[in-house]
């Protein structure tokens, strides 16, 4: 039987489709909620973050892998006035994904926003919190200089997340300077971004970036069913892979995984210092005293802990920072090696005696204490368990109390009934001014002991000091040498007890190219305008 | 239909035998942490394998069915007492004790009770023992769970009360306390075991759900319920299907106590 020449070309037209609709290349990999915004300057959440950093364009950009800044909208600029001030050269000619183009005017127009105080968002605040008083003025056709009232040490880092918009729609996601803009947003499905097609960066080649015609952000809050679709193929990169994922995903997709190493992140136990704790007295005792809380921290396995936790994705902590912070880390800082016969010894020093198996302070008073933690969180509650039993062989015992999260809360910030806590830090920030809540005694996050009128102890005055330099201070060397001290004294003083930084452990389809996964969030698409799709087919836009 | 029953009973006779002598026939601690043999398959040193750290299923599984199937009817019993004193007071009584009683039984059962353990874990001292988390849970239990028993009770106390015999004994001067004991009571007894053997299961099932929420029984003591959080991770059922043991035997147990109670009444 032939076919009519109609039916030809509709059986053409049908087998032929499919392809020529999927030859858009579009990125897709999950969010795992709707996003509460999509006004660049008041992207506070995850997700926000992500559509924020994939459409807004800024005037300068901390590169990941290097950790070092790099021009983006600003061709260059220059820190004057002993930090007070930072004069920008935009780049000429660059326009908005709407066609508006783009020049010192916005810059302005987006610090007036920042400077209005009914804006209540994080940006917004790191701004006023480090500069006071910042004004913005057009000093050329492409010049642009912003004053601060105060010296800002760090102050180019600051840039890094400041999406300029267009002056004259300062809350826009369509009108962009990113790669992408926002092309279609449907709650509970999918946010869709399509390339800026006047987006400015070119490649080496001369061709006009982002490679990617679409990237598809589809809402998926079940982590589970996020790797299940990424195995088959729905998903082309997963942020944030679990050590038990990531070790079957190498099994059975070797190609797929990457371990960018140490994340900034960090898991961490304190005591309750706080004086006027609801605690018996020999505890608070305890707890302040600094050869029990170095006993503590040296009787803890943390190798165990990376091995059986995190089935060996994660690095002892020395301190509270990562190895991964290049420029900030105290590479000097001695690591706390496991010796439960040093650990011992301290107790003695302190007066605390073994009777058989129960360990005894001078007073008599058996060593028991309870750890809280977050419930739910299986990461957190095979940790305390570890410590539990590392504990019980000096002869402590340990209770380990998972309860809810916000009661958690309650506790420790609040009502202060708890006696030590098990936590984490999820820290996006490289510079130490972002840490300044957690070190200076005053802070309300400085958890064994927040909210000082005046420093109790005189490490924690030393502290203070040190912060205060290196956050006035703008010569990085002086900074870096305070900052040291700081971790020093931590490691010293065991105010908090680090455990590890767990590894940045990522997914990406083998068909992605370019891609260059860092401890640094984002950590898998912060180049995402160098991200290409090898020739395997992806699917067309549902 | 018979031999169905008796092996039922065998298995829940079994089941508390083992339970009870969990401590001897375990051949570690429930709590040791052999670290150089985590996640091991089964083998004669550890015949159900180890978990992830490194603790003996086996031994785990021993303590916690007995901490299971102990507990479990305990608060059952508990649950079964308050609800046959609330029901038959209210069922025989009538009036205003009726309706206060009532009231009660329907405040508990519209109760959000799950936040209201959420509530009570996190108003409990820090410094609870494992053994005194898990007399909580199933006291917890125990206090919730009386409501529907109590109205069922109450429904056969206030259709016995007017029956033929308990109007004679009445006739015959009998006093109300020794007219429930002697004539309401025996009459009710069937709805009462009932009662209690539906509860048993139900605790069973509530603390094992308890332990996915992260809110039974504190570790390092093992539960049926904390010792199933592992099948959350059902990727990993295929390559060690012995972690699927404690739901095994929940099944066989709550299995079997469903045939040893409804196996007279329906087969017979």
């Amino acid at each position: 039987m032939g076919m009519s020449l109609r039916q030809t070309v509709v059986l053409f037209a049908l087998v032929w489709f499919p392809v020529f609709a999927e030859s858009a290349t579009e990125l897709r990999f999950a969010i795992h909620a709707d996003p509460k915004t999509f006004d660049p300057l008041l992207a506070e959440e995850e997700v926000s973050e992500t559509i924020r950093y994939l459409t807004g364009g800024v005037l300068i950009r901390v590169n990941r892998q290097t950790q070092q800044l790099e021009p983006e909208l600003a061709a260059s600029w220059k820190v004057l006035d002993n930090a007070r001030r930072i004069d920008f050269v935009l780049r000429p000619n660059l326009r908005f994904s709407d066609g508006t183009p783009f020049g010192p005017v916005d810059v302005v127009a987006t610090f007036r926003r920042i400077m209005n105080s009914d804006l209540h968002s994080a940006i917004a605040d790191t701004f006023r919190t480090a500069g006071g008083g910042i004004t913005a003025q057009v000093n050329g056709p492409h010049e642009v200089s912003v004053t601060f009232t105060q010296p800002v040490a760090g102050l180019e880092m600051l840039f890094d997340q400041l999406a300029i918009a267009p002056e004259r729609s300062l809350s826009n996601a369509t009108a962009v300077l990113g790669p992408f803009f926002l092309s279609e947003y449907k709650s509970g499905q999918y946010v869709l971004l399509r390339r800026n097609p006047r987006y400015w960066k070119v490649d080496a080649a001369g061709n006009r970036l982002p490679y990617l015609d679409f990237v598809r952000l589809d809402i998926q809050s079940n982590r589970e069913a996020e790797m299940l679709r990424f195995r088959r193929g729905e998903l082309h990169l997963v942020d944030k892979v679990e050590p038990d994922a990531f070790q079957r995903l190498s099994k059975n997709m070797p190609s797929a995984v990457r371990n960018a190493s140490a994340s900034l992140d960090s898991e961490f136990l304190w005591f309750n210092q706080k004086p006027d704790a609801p605690l018996p007295l020999h505890k608070k005792r305890w707890f302040q005293s600094q050869l029990f809380r170095q006993a503590v921290s040296i009787a803890i396995n943390r190798e165990d802990i990376i091995r059986l936790v995190y089935r060996g994705y994660a690095h002892p902590a020395v301190g509270p920072v990562s190895a991964a912070n290049r420029f900030w880390f105290n590479a000097k800082l001695g690591g706390a090696k496991y010796d439960p016969a040093a650990a011992r010894k301290l107790l003695e020093n302190d007066g605390f005696h073994l009777d058989g198996d129960t360990l005894r302070d001078r007073e008599g008073n058996k060593v028991e204490f309870s750890l809280i933690t977050n419930a739910g969180n299986k990461t957190r509650e095979q940790i305390g368990l570890i410590v539990q039993q590392d504990l019980a062989k000096l002869g402590i015992r340990l209770n380990v109390l998972p309860i809810e999260f916000q009661s958690l809360i309650e506790r420790i910030t609040g009502s202060q009934q708890y006696e030590a806590c098990l936590l984490g830090f999820n820290n996006v920030e490289l510079d130490p001014n972002s840490q300044m809540n957690i070190w200076m005694s005053s802070g309300t996050l400085h958890a064994w002991n927040p909210k000082q009128i005046k420093p109790t102890t005189p490490w924690e005055d030393e502290i203070d000091r040190l912060m205060e330099k290196q956050h006035s201070s703008v010569e990085s060397a002086s900074r870096k040498q305070a900052f040291d001290r700081v971790q020093q004294v931590v490691v010293e003083q065991q105010p908090i007890v680090y455990l590890v930084h767990p590894d940045v452990l990522v997914a990406a389809s083998p068909s992605i190219r370019g891609l260059e996964p860092t401890p640094l969030p984002p950590h898998l698409y912060w180049n995402i305008e160098r991200v290409s799709l090898a020739a395997l087919p992806t699917r067309s836009n549902e | 239909m018979k031999t169905l029953r008796m092996i039922a009973l065998s298995l829940l006779l079994l089941a508390t035998l083992v339970s009870v002598g969990a401590s001897r026939l375990a051949p570690h601690d429930y709590a040791a942490q052999f670290r150089e043999h985590v996640d091991e398959p089964p083998s004669r040193a550890f015949p159900l394998g180890t978990d992830e750290l490194g603790r003996d299923r086996f031994s785990r599984l021993l303590e916690a069915s007995r901490v299971s199937l102990l507990c479990a009817p305990a608060a059952a019993l508990i649950a079964t007492l308050i609800a046959a004193t609330a029901g038959l007071a209210a069922g025989y009584f009538g009036g205003w004790i009726d309706a206060l009683l009532s009231a009660v039984m329907d405040l508990f059962l519209s109760l959000p009770w799950l936040f209201l353990l959420l509530t009570l874990r996190a108003l409990l001292p820090l410094n609870i023992s494992p053994a005194a988390s898990l007399a909580v849970t199933f006291f917890s239990l125990a206090c919730f769970g009386w409501a529907s028993g109590a109205r069922v009770v109450r429904a056969g106390t206030a259709n016995l009360r007017d029956a033929g015999p308990i109007l004679h004994a009445r006739a015959y001067g009998c006093g109300s306390l020794r007219l429930l004991w002697r004539h309401v009571l025996p009459n009710l007894r069937p709805i009462i075991a009932a009662q209690f053997w539906i509860l048993v299961p139900v605790f069973l099932l509530t603390e094992a759900n308890l332990g996915l929420l992260g809110l039974g029984i504190m570790e390092p003591l093992p539960s049926l319920g904390n010792m199933m959080t592992e099948l959350q991770n059902y990727q990993k059922i295929p390559e060690a299907p012995w972690i699927l043991t404690p739901a095994v035997l929940l099944v066989l147990i709550i299995g079997s106590l469903h045939f040893a109670i409804s196996e007279k009444k329906t087969w017979e």
